[in-house]
C-alpha cells in the first residue's frame, strides 16, 4: 500500500494533493484538544476574546491520552469520537485550522466549512492507542493545564499513522452502510 | 451457617489487579476474533486496520500498558456470597479503593467527572466505579470486572417495546441501532442485547452481554441462532474496520434475557468496542 510521508505544518499545496482513503504518516507538530477545550475555545469566539492558542495553520487531535508510564512520553492516545466536536469546528476552522484528527463521522456543516476552508479531516485507528503512543515523541501542556487529559497539549509526532477520512474536496473515505 | 472472613484489604487488591490486568490484555475471544478477520477481509485497508489492532494489543501487553487511552468508567457485576464477612473495612468502600488504585497506580486515565451537567469536575481517580450485587448463596466473591470506552457507550440505546412489535421489532431495532452508530464506535464493536426485564433491567442485560467472551452462545438455541444471524447481517453493513469499509463491522453480538412483563418487550442495544475489555475474578 502506498502511503504518503508529509510534514507538519499543512500547506494548501500539500491539502490539495491529500485524497480521501489516502495512508498517510505525519511528522511535525499538532495540538490537541477534546470535548472541553473545544467549549473553552467556542466560549472565547462566541464572546469575542482572544484564544489561549493560535491555530493559524495548526493540525488539532482529538484526542485524551492515558498517564505516561516512566520512561514514556505520553501515556496511550488514540483518537476520541470527532462528531463530538462537530458544534465547535466550522468556527475553529474560520480561525485557520488546516487539519484534524479524530475518529468517525462529521456533519454537513464542518465538512461543507472544510471545503470553504481547505481543510482536512485525518482518521487515526480507534483503539490502536498504545500503537499511536510510540508516534508521539513529546508531549507538553499548552493550555488549560486544569482540564487534565482534556488540556490542550502540543505533540511532536513522528510518522504518526492516519487514512484521509474526508479530503478538502468533501469526499469521504468512511463507509456509508 | 459458617462465616468466612475476607479482609477488605483482599477485595481492594483483588479489585485492583483486575483493573489493571483487564486494561493491559486483551481477551483470547477477542484476540481470536480479530485474527480470523484479517484473514477473511479482503480489502487492504480492513486487513491494515486489522494488523494494526493486533499490533497495538501486542504492545500493550508486552509493556504493561492500556490498550485504549479511553480506560472506561469502572462497571462490576459482583456475586456476593451470604457467608462471607468483611474484616477490618467495608465492602463497597474496598473495591472503590481498588478502582482508585487501579487508576492511580496502574497509569489509567481519570475519566470519571462529579456532576454530569452542571459543573463536570474530574474526580482525579476514575471513581466512582459502578457496583450492581447479588447476594448468592456461598461463602465467595465472584466479581466480573469491565470497562468500556463511552465512544461505543454513546451509541447504545434503550426501546421499550410491546409485543405485538415480536422478533422482528427486536431485530430490527439491533439492526438500526449498529446502524446509526456507523463507524464511530470504533468497530469491529461488540453487540451487547439485553431484551425483557423492565426499562433498567433490559440495560444492565445489555451491558453484561458485552463482558460475555464472545465465543459464548445464549444457552436457548433460539436465542443463540438469532446471536449468529445478526452478526451475519450487521457483517453485511460495510462499515468495516474502523468505518473504512470491509465485512468485519462486528467480532460478536451476545444477547441475555430475562423474564418480562405481559405488556412489555424492552430491547437494550449496549454498543461496544473491539477493545471488550473484561475479567471475572472470585475471591
Amino acid at each position: 500500500m502506498n502511503i504518503k510521508k508529509i510534514t507538519l505544518p499543512l500547506t494548501d499545496d500539500v491539502i490539495s494533493d491529500l485524497h480521501a482513503g489516502d495512508s498517510v504518516l505525519l511528522t511535525g507538530t499538532v495540538i490537541t484538544g477534546r470535548d472541553a477545550a473545544h467549549k473553552r475555545l467556542y466560549e472565547l469566539l462566541e464572546k469575542g476574546e482572544e484564544l489561549p492558542v493560535n491555530l493559524q495553520g495548526e493540525v488539532i487531535y482529538y484526542v485524551g491520552p492515558a498517564p505516561a508510564k516512566p520512561g514514556h512520553a505520553v501515556g496511550p492516545a488514540g483518537p476520541t469520537s470527532s462528531y463530538r466536536m462537530d458544534k465547535y469546528t466550522p468556527a475553529l476552522l474560520d480561525r485557520g485550522l488546516k487539519g484534524m484528527i479524530g475518529k468517525g463521522a462529521r456533519s454537513e456543516a464542518v465538512i461543507e466549512s472544510m471545503k470553504k476552508n481547505g481543510v482536512v479531516y485525518f482518521a487515526a485507528i480507534g483503539g490502536a492507542a498504545a500503537l499511536i503512543s510510540r508516534s508521539i515523541k513529546k508531549a507538553e501542556v499548552l493550555a488549560y493545564e486544569d482540564l487534565g487529559t482534556e488540556a490542550i497539549y502540543r505533540f511532536t509526532v513522528e510518522d504518526f499513522p492516519a487514512i484521509v477520512a474526508i479530503d478538502a474536496y468533501g469526499h469521504s473515505a468512511l463507509a456509508k452502510g | 451457617m459458617n462465616v468466612r472472613e475476607i479482609s477488605a484489604a483482599a477485595i481492594t487488591g483483588a479489585v485492583k489487579q483486575a483493573f489493571m490486568d483487564l486494561n493491559y490484555h486483551i481477551g483470547s475471544d477477542i484476540l481470536s476474533a480479530l485474527q480470523t478477520a484479517q484473514q477473511t477481509e479482503t480489502s487492504p485497508v480492513a486487513q491494515n486496520v486489522l494488523s494494526q489492532l493486533l499490533e497495538n494489543h501486542r504492545i500493550a501487553s508486552e509493556e504493561e500498558i492500556p490498550i485504549c487511552q479511553d480506560t472506561g468508567m469502572a462497571v462490576l457485576f459482583i456475586q456476593y456470597g451470604e457467608q462471607v464477612v468483611i474484616r477490618d473495612g467495608h465492602f463497597e468502600e474496598a473495591v472503590q479503593e481498588g478502582v482508585r488504585q487501579a487508576y492511580t497506580d496502574g497509569y489509567l486515565r481519570k475519566s470519571v467527572v462529579d456532576d454530569p451537567v452542571f459543573d463536570r469536575v474530574n474526580t482525579k481517580d476514575n471513581t466512582p466505579a459502578l457496583l450492581y450485587t447479588d447476594i448468592v448463596p456461598g461463602d465467595k466473591i465472584t466479581i466480573l470486572a469491565g470497562c468500556k470506552g463511552f465512544g461505543s457507550e454513546n451509541m447504545s440505546a434503550v426501546k421499550m417495546l410491546t409485543p405485538s412489535a415480536g422478533l422482528e421489532g427486536v431485530r430490527q431495532f439491533i439492526l438500526d441501532t449498529v446502524h446509526y452508530a456507523g463507524p464511530n464506535p470504533c468497530p469491529p464493536i461488540v453487540v451487547g442485547v439485553g431484551i425483557g426485564g423492565t426499562f433498567e433491567k433490559a440495560a444492565l442485560l445489555a451491558k453484561k452481554a458485552t463482558l460475555r467472551p464472545i465465543n459464548t452462545h445464549h444457552t436457548d438455541e433460539r436465542y443463540a441462532a438469532l446471536e449468529d444471524e445478526l452478526l451475519t447481517a450487521i457483517n453485511t453493513m460495510g462499515y468495516g474496520p474502523a468505518g473504512l469499509g470491509g465485512q468485519t463491522t462486528a467480532l460478536g453480538v451476545n444477547i441475555e434475557t430475562s423474564p418480562t412483563h405481559i405488556a412489555g418487550m424492552p430491547v437494550a442495544v449496549n454498543i461496544c468496542c473491539h477493545a471488550a475489555r473484561h475479567k471475572t475474578i472470585t475471591i
